[in-house]
């Protein structure tokens, strides 16, 4: 459990030490509220634990400029990279909602219904955020493709 | 199975990648992916994404997790503990996170935590140094006891169990506002606590730590009454007994 929470952290904030903060708050705040968990799947209250705090901290981050919420914006592109770091780049271009979407649901499994709980939403809100989400990775992922620039 | 009737909408092609979709509808995409090339190689290039995403977060699992993550080692922090009291020990321990603690209820106004634990070190330093009458009740009557000091004070007043103490007994005390519980510990080494109560303007409050002439106490308040466990100035073996007063209270309380 503690490494998949640390694995889907590490994904969403791309910094080994915030993940892991995020994961000690998040179980620290598990343990402490425990009599408020009225049965349910632990493992989805984990995960939304972290992806509730993940919010409030970049919430606390606001005076920085969002992390390239367009691939027009990607002006940092700092030459040829391996697949891992191109994907954790293109990660980097998403929103919040759907970088953790796209995570819950294709690094960590999760299906639409658990994905829509943790976050909130309908699970109608889930499929449209991942499909954008997939969208946007791969565009960020083929440079080749004409209708992006591609900044060396 | 060719050309299948129904057309795919996009929803259902994810739906197909992430297995979310009914069984008997997916020999239905495969066929029409099979004439849509283009939408395959969409769907493909998720597959692709997918691998991408294990293959870079993926030796995550493979880390050993760090000491401060580890379970044990939260949880050796009782839950209700954490949750509302020593706010000040944990902040340290936290802080590092950037979410900072919301204490349980407002801290209460200085002057109640200073009335209360003066009063309780007050009493503290009369009794414990008491061989022959430091209590009113015996701790071999412990029943009576709790029972005497529950309908003096008006509230529920139970003496807890302390491993490794025994209950020497207990007396009734003129409080800040109206009657306090006086109850007193000893170890086999003849260290001796006291644990007051009294009745609290605030609902709940958290943990105030006071060392005042070699003697320490800790201060808290929960549904309505105040807590003073007076001890040494041993501050670490304070906060153990504090803790299990503590614990017992939320257990016969809640």
């Amino acid at each position: 459990m503690i490494p998949a929470l640390r694995r889907y952290a590490r994904a969403l904030t791309r910094d080994a030490d915030i993940a892991d903060d995020l994961v000690q708050d998040t179980l620290v705040r598990a343990l402490r509220s425990e009599r408020l968990f009225l049965g349910g799947d632990v493992r989805s209250w984990l995960y939304t634990i972290l992806t509730n705090l993940n919010k409030n901290r970049r919430r606390s981050l606001a005076r920085r400029p969002p992390l390239m919420p367009l691939l027009d914006n990607n002006a940092d592109a700092s030459g040829t990279e391996g697949e891992g770091r191109d994907i954790a780049r293109a990660l980097s271009t998403l929103v919040e909602e759907q970088r953790s979407v796209l995570l819950l649901v294709m690094l960590e499994g999760m299906s639409y219904r658990e994905v829509a709980d943790i976050q909130g939403v309908p699970i109608g809100t889930v499929m449209s955020r991942l499909a954008r989400a997939r969208a946007h990775v791969r565009a960020s992922l083929d440079g080749e493709r004409p209708a992006l620039r591609r900044v060396k | 199975m060719t050309d299948p009737k129904i057309p795919v909408t996009e929803d259902e092609l994810h739906a197909y990648v992430d297995n979310e979709l009914p069984a008997e509808r997916r020999g239905d995409v495969e066929a029409w992916l099979a004439a849509h090339p283009d939408e395959a190689e969409r769907v493909q290039s998720w597959r692709a994404m997918a691998e991408a995403l294990h293959a870079r977060y993926d030796s995550v699992l493979d880390e050993a997790v760090p000491k401060r993550l580890e379970i044990e080692r939260l949880v050796r922090q009782p839950r209700r503990w954490v949750y509302g009291a020593i706010a000040a020990t944990l902040a340290a321990f936290v802080a590092g996170g950037g979410v900072g603690w919301i204490a349980r209820g407002v801290a209460a106004a200085p002057s109640t935590f200073q009335s209360f634990t003066l009063d309780a070190l007050d009493a503290h330093r009369l009794y414990v140094v008491e061989v022959r009458h430091p209590v009113e009740v015996p701790g071999s009557e412990r029943d009576h006891l709790q029972q005497w000091l529950t309908k003096r004070c008006g509230w529920d007043v139970r003496a807890p169990e302390l491993a490794g103490l025994k209950l020497v007994g207990g007396r009734l005390l003129p409080g800040p506002s109206g009657p306090a519980s006086f109850l007193m510990y000893e170890s086999t080494s003849g260290e001796r606590f006291t644990v007051y109560t009294a009745k609290a303007e605030t609902e709940a409050t958290q943990m105030r730590y006071s060392l005042q002439g070699g003697d320490g106490a800790l201060f808290w308040a929960d549904r309505g009454v105040a807590y003073v466990v007076s001890g040494g100035s041993d501050r670490r073996r304070l906060t153990q007994v504090a803790q299990a007063v503590y614990d017992q209270m939320e257990k016969s309380g809640g």
